[in-house]
């Protein structure tokens, strides 16, 4: 599945994983490849608990594989150090969860730019061009527990893309989110990471959202297909 | 108990089994908290006794003494016949052996209590009596060497070994008596002394009132001390019981969800809360006797198997502290439970399990707290103000502590409120809002940390103040190392001679009673020696005041005096027909009386016919210039008091409390730390969502560890800052306002940097360590743990 | 604890005295112990015997002064010996205590004093008759002409006695057995002395006259050790008659009693166990114990029944060792005073 043209971010090789389970541990993924280049997008569906949401921590490096590679521009996740994958986290990548991705004791500004300025790319205009373009400009000073569920993911996304990270990470960034808001986040995340030629790797329940992706996945039985 | 309570009850202590850990800070957190109240208690009444035990030795004090006018003996017949007509007397024989004061009594006839000689139920009445057996401290015994059975006893004197007469006797091979004690109570048929015993003179009892009055004082402050622990200590069982109740919020919301009543739910809590507290109370108690009595010297038995000697132990695990120490617990729990239960009560079944870290935010009741503690502080500074008498000091000091206690996580979050301002890294921002909103958790550790710090600072000033005071005072009047008082004022030419031929330095005194304004006086003449110049502290004084004390021009009195009558330096005293310049005044802690200081030349002038009878001397060997007074001028053993004795023995007994107050500090801080460390551990899961996104946009495990660490110095770093001058504060009330509500003189007050350095240095390491291990819990946190936080399936 | 309070709990172990005042000592050893038949010879046995465990001279009075008003006093002299011998200076090994007590219808005054053999203190001398500590003395020419005197820090008496009959002597002849077991001690009395004189109350000196009852007994012998404590009783009748009579109280409920019927002459009959009985009828609470105030006394072989009532209910002796000692009255088939003695109320 290797494509020529495209800078390839991440690589994944025969990656094994299984959680503890009773007497036998239960085997999520099962030898799994894949690979995400610059300014594509992907969709990884599946059923709930099929292991869709741990293998996109396992390609964004918060988990470590059982077995198997797993590379990021290049460079073998397994052979760093946790501080070294940190940094990785700080620069290269953006993670949006499904929720609670906030930090608490920050500001919505605040908290926009905390991965920008943690990654030293802090960018003011860039930064009221994504407040004005996910309708957060009036919530800039309010702190995440009086938003809504929407507004926090909306403010999860401008954060990760903020910090104009190579690779992004989606695991359900909408999957609090009423159908209408979901369309419109999805669209500007999309959106987003094409103008900034960045990899978009998006863990999804709804085939309408995987619909979007230029490539889709799906995960079952620790199997992609 | 029925069945559906005990399954209650099952269901609530399920938790502790499957967190061990909380139990055990929960039952810790108990009994450090009683511990450092009982070991106080303990602390304070063995101080007491040592008093009592110094007063007993060096006050012979106690009682007046028949003493014979010439030489040194009395002869048995005379107290016979003393006693044949209605004198109340008992005999005392003391001699030296081997460098060792032997002093023999009569346990039949001895009035009131002798030293508590720590004899037990049945020592065999013998070896008092008759047969013999001597009772002395450890290194008198050592020192004596004889053949009677010595038996240790901490409660002597050191240097003194008492036994029966009859071995007294024996061991010194003479048949008379030196001196003899008079009772208190008198027969309503009592002879005249001039009849029966023309040979003694009565001498009033020394009560030296001075020492007595520092060592009430010294009391005080220290039962001041015992009441901050209880104030720490409340506030150490309220935050623990409090976490206990954080760390359980879901299985109690999973109890209501389950149908479990309310009020059934209460009794369980109660119930398991109240024994869990009278059970760490216990281990509390305990621990803080053992405590205790570990800090204590116990010579006793270390010494009992050396000597084979049976000692009984000094310190009693009394009924008392086994009170106290559970109401202390029991209160702690009442006042920590009453808030909680509410909260049960008021709580939506279906709200979020989870514990809400960051609802703690809410300010509402923290802007009640700062006014509370706003009008708590005004009330202390208005009773300083307005207050009078002991009560109204003491409330001024609870309404101090509590209040700064109140205000601190105001304070707190001020002081990081501005910093935040002012500093610009991301990570420092984040850092120090974050650092704010852990605040509410850590409260109630952060109070008790300075109400901990500041009772050290409080009382180590107090206690060093105390000390400077105390021995410079020893210093100053117990400086001659021999004391010479003469009844036969004929005698004083060849005894000023006698000693000036074999003294360093005489200290002669005039002295005698007057009134001036109306206030009883005693009016001193001295001759001004380098011995005045060197010791004396005063208060306030002119220029060259020894000096001009010396050619007549000024005189000294003492505070009492000063502040009774009005005057204070450069005023004009008159008196005797003169106008005198009050040159200085002298500190004179604990003298009842007015004193004014004359020089010898004014004096003699104002009093030609008096003659000095009272001499201090300089001197290096008191026995020996004893002797060589007693060979040129007769005088009776009586006359002589050898002050570096009382000196020597005085510092001891007081060095003894001072180390133990210090390790008590120490365990304060202990107490303090493991209530930071307690509710650190249990904030530490409530933590974890809000350090996941943190972790997750690239900050290493490790790195958020030294941050948990760095965030608890700084806590305990502003925590410092506030402690040192809270704790200043509370020294000078108690120096200041306490002392002289009670006693009528304050203490003066003396800085202690070095200490004050070295007690915030323990402080931060008691932080540091306290924040050690759930930092390293987080460093080592399952990424997993971290990644579960975002996921829906929790 | 403080030396003195040792004394007395090495000398006297607490339920020792309790037990009754011949208790006192666990055994024998070394100490001379009391046989019948005994031939007492005076005036040497109105003196010291330092070969026996513990004696006294023990002195009651029912008293009036001229207005009818009642008192009571009392004056003991007790030696203890640790070792049966007397010995010069302070190495004796005999200690003298001595208790005096002043008891008026509303106040109870008592005090105690100690002393050590040897040196003079205190002592007894047989003729010219001298027993003293301190200031206190009972002397005279002889035993039947007396001068007391006894001071406290609040009340003192000066008083005269003169015997107006013989000696005499409790159970056989002087040899007054203690407990079915045998326990026993040497026992005495001068129960016919008019008094006179002095008391010095706080409220003034108070001329009284009177009756006074003097007892002698010595022993070595601890009480059996079922025996909690004693009552004894001291009755002068109105038609001149005497009765010594009291039980030893048992732990098992029961007792041992013993009693002596003395004619108006000093003609004695003496009883004994189970013949004299006594009943409390009346108990008050004194010092925080129930003591027994009122009592029913039984000696049908004398056709006795008579109810025997405290003057003054807080006659408690609360001294170094306390007990209830304090003038009575008697009413009932026979009416008079005397004095009650109660030990063991713990």
């Amino acid at each position: 599945m290797s494509r020529c043209g495209t800078k390839l971010l991440v690589k994944l090789n025969s990656v094994n994983k299984s959680f503890p389970s009773g007497d036998t541990p239960q085997r999520v993924l099962r030898g799994v490849n894949l690979e995400l280049g610059a300014g594509e997008t992907v969709a990884l569906t599946g059923e709930s608990g099929s292991g869709k949401s741990t293998l996109l921590h396992i390609a964004a490096g918060l988990e470590t594989a059982d077995a198997g590679e797993v590379l990021i521009e290049g460079r073998d996740l397994s052979l760093l150090t946790d501080s070294q994958r940190a940094a990785l986290r700080r620069g290269t990548i953006g993670v949006v969860f499904q929720q609670f991705n906030l930090v608490p004791s920050l500001s919505v500004a605040a908290n926009i730019a905390f991965q920008a300025r943690l990654s030293g790319r802090e960018d003011k205009e860039y930064f009221n061009y994504l407040a004005e373009e996910l309708g957060l400009i009036d919530q800039l000073e309010k702190y995440p527990e009086t938003l809504s569920g929407g507004q926090q993911q909306r403010v999860a996304i401008a954060r990760t893309l903020a910090a104009k990270p190579k690779i992004v990470f989606a695991d359900e960034p909408t999957g609090n989110l009423d159908e209408a808001t979901a369309t419109v986040v999805l669209d500007q995340l999309i959106a987003l990471a094409e103008e900034s030629e960045a990899g978009l790797m998006v863990v999804t329940h709804s085939a309408n959202n995987a619909a979007r992706m230029k490539r889709r996945f799906h995960l079952a039985g620790g199997v992609l297909t | 108990m029925n069945r559906k309570f005990s399954t209650i009850l099952q269901a609530l202590l399920s938790h502790w089994q499957r967190k061990p850990l909380q139990l055990v800070t929960f039952i810790g957190g108990l009994a450090l908290a009683t511990a450092l109240w009982s070991g106080v208690q303990a602390v304070n009444s063995e101080a007491r006794k040592s008093y009592d035990a110094a007063a007993a030795t060096l006050g012979e004090g106690q009682f007046d003494q028949l003493v014979p006018r010439v030489g040194n003996t009395i002869p048995l017949v005379t107290y016979i016949k003393l006693r044949r007509n209605g004198w109340l007397v008992s005999p005392v024989i003391e001699g030296q052996l081997n460098g060792i004061r032997i002093v023999g009594v009569d346990a039949l006839t001895s009035p009131g209590e002798l030293p508590d000689l720590q004899l037990s139920d049945n020592t065999p009445l013998q070896d008092f009596l008759g047969k013999g057996t001597i009772y002395a401290n450890q290194e008198t015994a050592l020192a004596l060497n004889i053949s009677v059975p010595v038996q240790i006893s901490s409660n002597v004197a050191p240097g003194i070994a008492i036994t029966d007469i009859s071995v007294a006797q024996d061991i010194l091979a003479r048949e008379d008596l030196t001196r003899l004690m008079v009772a208190n109570t008198h027969s309503l048929n009592r002879e005249e002394l001039a009849v029966i015993a023309p040979d003694l003179r009565l001498q009033p009892s020394q009560q030296s009132a001075d020492l007595g009055e520092l060592t009430e004082s010294f009391h005080l402050n220290l039962t001041a001390f015992g009441l901050l622990s209880f104030a720490v200590g409340i506030f150490i069982v309220h935050s623990t019981i409090g976490l206990a109740f954080e760390q359980r919020r879901a299985t109690l919301r999973t109890l209501r969800a389950l149908g479990v009543s309310l009020i059934s739910l209460i009794i369980a809590v109660i119930f398991e809360i109240f024994t869990l507290a009278i059970f760490g109370a216990t281990i509390g108690i305990l621990l803080g006797y053992f405590v205790a009595a570990a800090l204590l010297p116990d010579v006793a038995s270390t010494l009992s198997s050396l000597y084979g000697a049976h000692v009984a132990g000094t310190l009693q695990l009394r009924a008392e502290w086994w009170l106290s120490g559970y109401a202390m617990a029991l209160f702690g729990t009442v006042v920590a439970i009453t808030g909680k239960l509410w909260q049960i009560a008021s709580m939506p079944i279906l709200v979020s399990a989870q514990p809400r870290a960051w609802a703690m935010t809410v300010g509402r009741g923290r802007t009640l707290q700062a006014i509370i503690a706003l009008l708590l502080i005004s009330g202390a500074l208005a009773l300083l103000g307005f207050g009078k008498g002991l009560v109204a000091g003491f409330a001024m000091l609870g309404c101090l502590l509590l209040g700064a206690a109140l205000a601190l996580p105001t304070i707190i979050e001020k002081c990081l409120g501005f910093v935040q301002g002012h500093v610009r890294g991301v990570i420092s921002q984040w850092f120090l809002a974050d650092t704010r909103q852990q605040i509410p958790g850590l409260s109630l550790a952060l109070m008790a940390l300075l109400l901990a710090i500041a009772a050290n600072i409080g009382v180590s000033t107090m206690v060093s103040s105390f000390r400077q005071t105390f021995v410079e005072f020893l210093d100053q009047r117990l400086a001659p190392e021999l004391f010479v008082r003469i009844e036969d004022l004929g005698k004083s030419a060849a005894v000023e001679a006698a000693l000036t031929a074999n003294a360093d330095e005489v200290l002669l005194l005039y002295s005698r009673k007057a009134s001036v304004r109306g206030i009883p006086v005693e009016i001193d003449g001295i001759r001004v020696g380098k011995t005045y110049r060197d010791n004396w502290r005063l208060l306030a004084a002119e220029e060259k005041v020894w000096d001009r004390l010396a050619t007549g021009e000024v005189i000294i009195a003492n505070e009492q005096f000063a502040r009774r009558a009005g005057y204070w330096v450069g005023d004009i005293v008159s008196f005797a027909g003169k106008d005198l310049l009050l040159g200085g005044v002298a500190g004179d802690y604990g003298n009842p009386l007015g004193q004014i200081i004359l020089g010898e030349k004014l004096y003699r002038e104002l009093y030609p016919d008096d003659r000095a009878f009272r001499f201090g001397a300089r001197t290096t060997d008191q026995e020996a210039l004893k002797m060589a007074v007693q060979a040129q001028t007769g005088l009776p053993d009586s006359a002589f008091t050898n002050q570096a004795d009382i000196k020597s023995f005085s510092l001891q007994v007081f060095e003894r409390t001072f180390a133990v107050t210090a390790a008590l500090n120490v365990l304060t801080l202990v107490v303090a730390g493991f209530a930071m460390f307690t509710s650190l551990l249990t904030l530490a899961d409530l933590r974890v969502p809000q350090l996941a996104p943190v972790w997750a946009l690239g900050l290493s495990r490790r790195e958020l560890g030294k941050l948990e660490v760095l965030r608890t110095l700084v806590f305990a770093a502003v925590v410092c800052v506030l402690a040192l001058p809270l704790g200043l504060a509370l020294a000078w009330i108690l120096l200041s306002v306490i002392n002289v509500e009670a006693f009528g003189w304050r203490l003066p007050m003396f800085l202690f940097p070095a200490d004050y350095a070295q007690l915030l240095a323990y402080a931060l390491l008691a932080a540091f360590l306290a924040a050690l291990w759930p930092a390293i819990r987080l460093a080592r946190i399952a990424p997993n743990t971290l990644l579960k936080v975002f996921a829906h399936e929790r | 604890m403080n030396v003195k309070a040792l004394i007395f709990t090495c000398l006297f172990p607490v339920a020792a005295f309790a037990q009754g005042f011949a208790g006192l000592g666990t055994d024998a050893e070394g100490f001379s112990v009391p046989i019948p038949d005994k031939e007492f010879s005076f005036p040497d046995d109105h003196g010291p015997h330092p070969d026996y465990r513990i004696e006294w001279w023990y002195l009651t009075a029912n008293l009036a002064d001229s207005e009818g008003k009642s008192y009571g006093l009392q004056w003991t002299l007790f030696r203890s010996a640790l070792e049966p011998v007397e010995r010069a200076g302070w190495q004796s090994p005999q200690v003298w205590f001595a208790h005096a007590a002043v008891t008026t219808p509303d106040t109870h005054f008592a005090t105690e004093r100690f002393a050590r053999g040897g040196i003079g203190q205190a002592g007894v001398e047989a003729d010219p008759f001298h027993a003293w500590i301190d200031e206190w003395h009972l002397k005279g020419p002889d035993f039947d002409t007396l001068h007391m005197q006894a001071y406290g820090p609040d009340f003192g008496y000066d008083m005269q006695l003169q015997s107006k009959g013989p000696l005499v002597f409790h159970g056989s002849r002087g040899f007054s057995v203690k407990s079915s077991s045998g326990q026993s001690s040497y026992y005495y009395s001068q129960p016919f002395y008019k008094i006179s004189g002095t008391l010095h109350l706080p409220t003034g000196p108070k001329k009284v006259t009177g009756d006074a009852w003097l007892d002698r007994e010595w022993s070595s012998q601890p009480l059996a050790e079922n025996q909690l404590g004693w009552d004894w009783f001291s009755l002068s009748f109105d038609d001149g008659a005497k009765l010594m009579g009291f039980q030893l109280r048992e732990k098992s409920n029961s007792s041992y009693t013993s009693a002596t019927w003395i004619g108006p002459e000093g003609k004695t009959e003496t009883f004994p166990d189970g013949r004299f009985t006594v009943i409390p009828i009346e108990t008050s609470r004194i010092n925080g114990r129930e003591v027994p105030t009122s009592w029913r006394v039984k000696l049908p072989e004398k056709d006795i029944d008579v109810t025997v009532s405290a003057m003054n209910n807080n006659a408690w002796m609360d001294l170094t060792i306390s007990y209830w000692e304090g003038p009575v009255s008697v009413t009932g088939n026979k009416s008079g005073r005397g004095y009650l003695e109660m030990t063991g109320y713990e």
